[in-house]
């Protein structure tokens, strides 16, 4: 039986396609994908998120803790309220999860990982949190939906809490602010502006259907695919998993090796895989012909292999099939898709692919 | 959910519509409840003019949002036109799957063949039972 999030019977109500994902019973669609990424991109969407869990992690070192676990580094946060994208990495440099984490205090953390790797993640941040004395409380109780797209938050305003509504306005890109059990970051997973909203499980449905009255597009997990295909995020299990590196997956960025004294797990081995070089690109396609770019279709340079597509599918902002790949780091611009027994052209671009409601490359 | 399942088409197991022409030539598309469960379609395969086809072999491809799907013939025959239309409006299968969405007709190499379709009540069974 797949698990059920606290808004899964308001789904049903409004009449959403369910379908199994990752263990849990969640909305593909309310209808048409397609509209539901063009309302994000354009106006305004919602996700329900609450199979994502909230991890809170306390103790005075957390930091430390944070500094040794994550392959990013926690020392960049020192406003309160400041998030940071990262992975956790395997001593091998495997990547666990990836994550967000927020800075609330110098005794206090917060962690969003993925819902499908949640128990191991647990037994993971259980396992290393001991030696510094840091208590893991994952907050099962906590409801999340994200509020996406250029109106996003205007549409949003209004249903926040009186004690927290002037502070999440203010808020920069990437940081939260919270009040008694609401939280709110500005944070997403679709390239466009909005709020990821954490509240009491019991109040979810109810933010959900005023949501809703106020214009915002319910979207189902379809639409969240291609809107993070388009922004050039990373899907974990999909573009990545533990048996690659985040060197490996366009993932460079989210890798502080400075300060070089900081020893994080994952560290040495990600030092020799740079210094041994040739490691695999991970590359932006765009299909010039027709057709549809999907995970595991194999590419070429030539009559040679080179590598496959983690993640693709067709783009609505563009109106052609793109997709993410790992390839080989010799493989060069020449490449080929084969798709069902035919060679199709592909072309390599910088990613993102679309933000903000426009199209970040060239047709 | 409950779909459109005109009574006058034939139906398969794999959620293709068949709608009998004059002269031994059938018009053949996917159904409302197929194009429902694909999600919106973005790409279409069609089969080659002149081709021809056993019953159940692998003849278009569909493609929506959310995967590729297979179009099966459900009958033998020769492929003597395809709907050029879906190159570039695929979506036209989702909006009308019995009329502008239809996909390739069949001149039959045996007739006889239709006898084994479904008809709409069984098919309609069958789709529903498929939800589950």
């Amino acid at each position: 039986m797949d698990k059920k999030t606290v808004l899964n019977e308001t789904h049903r109500d409004m009449g959403a396609r369910m379908v199994p994902f990752g263990g849990w019973d969640m909305p593909v669609n309310y209808g048409s994908q397609i509209e539901e990424h063009h309302a994000v991109r354009r106006d305004a969407g919602m996700f329900d998120v609450c199979h994502m869990t909230v991890v809170d992690l306390r103790g005075a070192r957390v930091r430390a803790f944070l500094q040794h676990l994550l392959a990013n580094d926690v020392g960049k946060l020192t406003t309160p309220g400041k998030a940071l994208y990262s992975c956790m990495l395997r001593p091998d440099g495997g990547v666990i999860d990836d994550l967000i984490v927020y800075f609330l205090s110098d005794e206090w953390f917060r962690m969003v990982v993925n819902a499908a790797t949640t128990e191991k993640d647990l037994a993971w941040l259980g396992e290393h949190a001991a030696a510094f004395d840091v208590a893991v409380d994952a907050r099962f109780d906590v409801g999340m939906v994200a509020v996406q797209g250029p109106n996003a938050r205007a549409k949003a305003e209004a249903l926040l809490p009186q004690d927290v509504r002037a502070a999440a306005m203010a808020l920069k890109p990437f940081s939260a602010a919270y009040a008694g059990d609401w939280f709110i970051g500005r944070t997403g997973y679709t390239g466009e502006d909005g709020f990821e909203i954490m509240l009491p499980e019991a109040d979810t449905p109810a933010l959900w259907r005023a949501l809703a009255a106020a214009g915002v597009q319910p979207c189902g997990l379809g639409a969240r695919d291609t809107l993070r295909l388009e922004a050039g995020m990373n899907l974990y299990g999909s573009d990545m998993d533990e048996s690659v590196t985040p060197l490996a997956s366009g993932l460079s960025w989210t890798v502080a090796f400075e300060p070089a004294e900081r020893d994080f797990i994952g560290r040495s081995a990600l030092e020799k895989q740079k210094a041994a070089g040739s490691v695999a690109r991970f590359v932006g396609l765009v299909l010039e012909d027709k057709g549809v770019l999907r995970g595991h279709q194999k590419i070429y340079a030539g009559e040679r292999e080179v590598g496959e597509i983690t993640s693709g599918g067709f783009s609505p902002t563009l109106e052609r099939s793109i997709a993410m790949a790992r390839i080989s780091a010799d493989a060069g611009d020449e490449l080929t898709v084969d798709i069902r027994g035919k060679r199709l052209a592909v072309r390599r671009v910088k990613m993102p692919f679309a933000r903000n409601g426009k199209a970040c490359i060239d047709l | 959910m409950s779909n459109d399942v005109p009574s006058e088409l034939k139906y398969t197991k794999s959620h293709e519509w068949v709608r009998v022409e004059d002269d031994g030539v059938v018009t053949i598309g996917i159904t409302d409840h197929a194009q429902e469960l694909l999600g919106d379609l973005v790409f279409v395969e069609l089969p080659e003019v002149g081709a021809e086809l056993g019953a159940g072999s692998e003849c278009a491809v569909v493609e929506s949002v959310k995967a590729a799907s297979d179009v099966f013939s459900p009958l033998s025959g020769e492929v003597i036109e395809v709907n050029e239309a879906l190159a570039e409006a695929p979506e036209t299968i989702n909006q009308e799957a019995y009329e502008g969405g239809w996909i390739f007709r069949l001149r039959l190499s045996d007739p006889a063949e239709l006898e084994g379709l479904m008809d709409a009540d069984s098919y309609a069974e069958h789709a529903e039972s498929d939800e589950h």
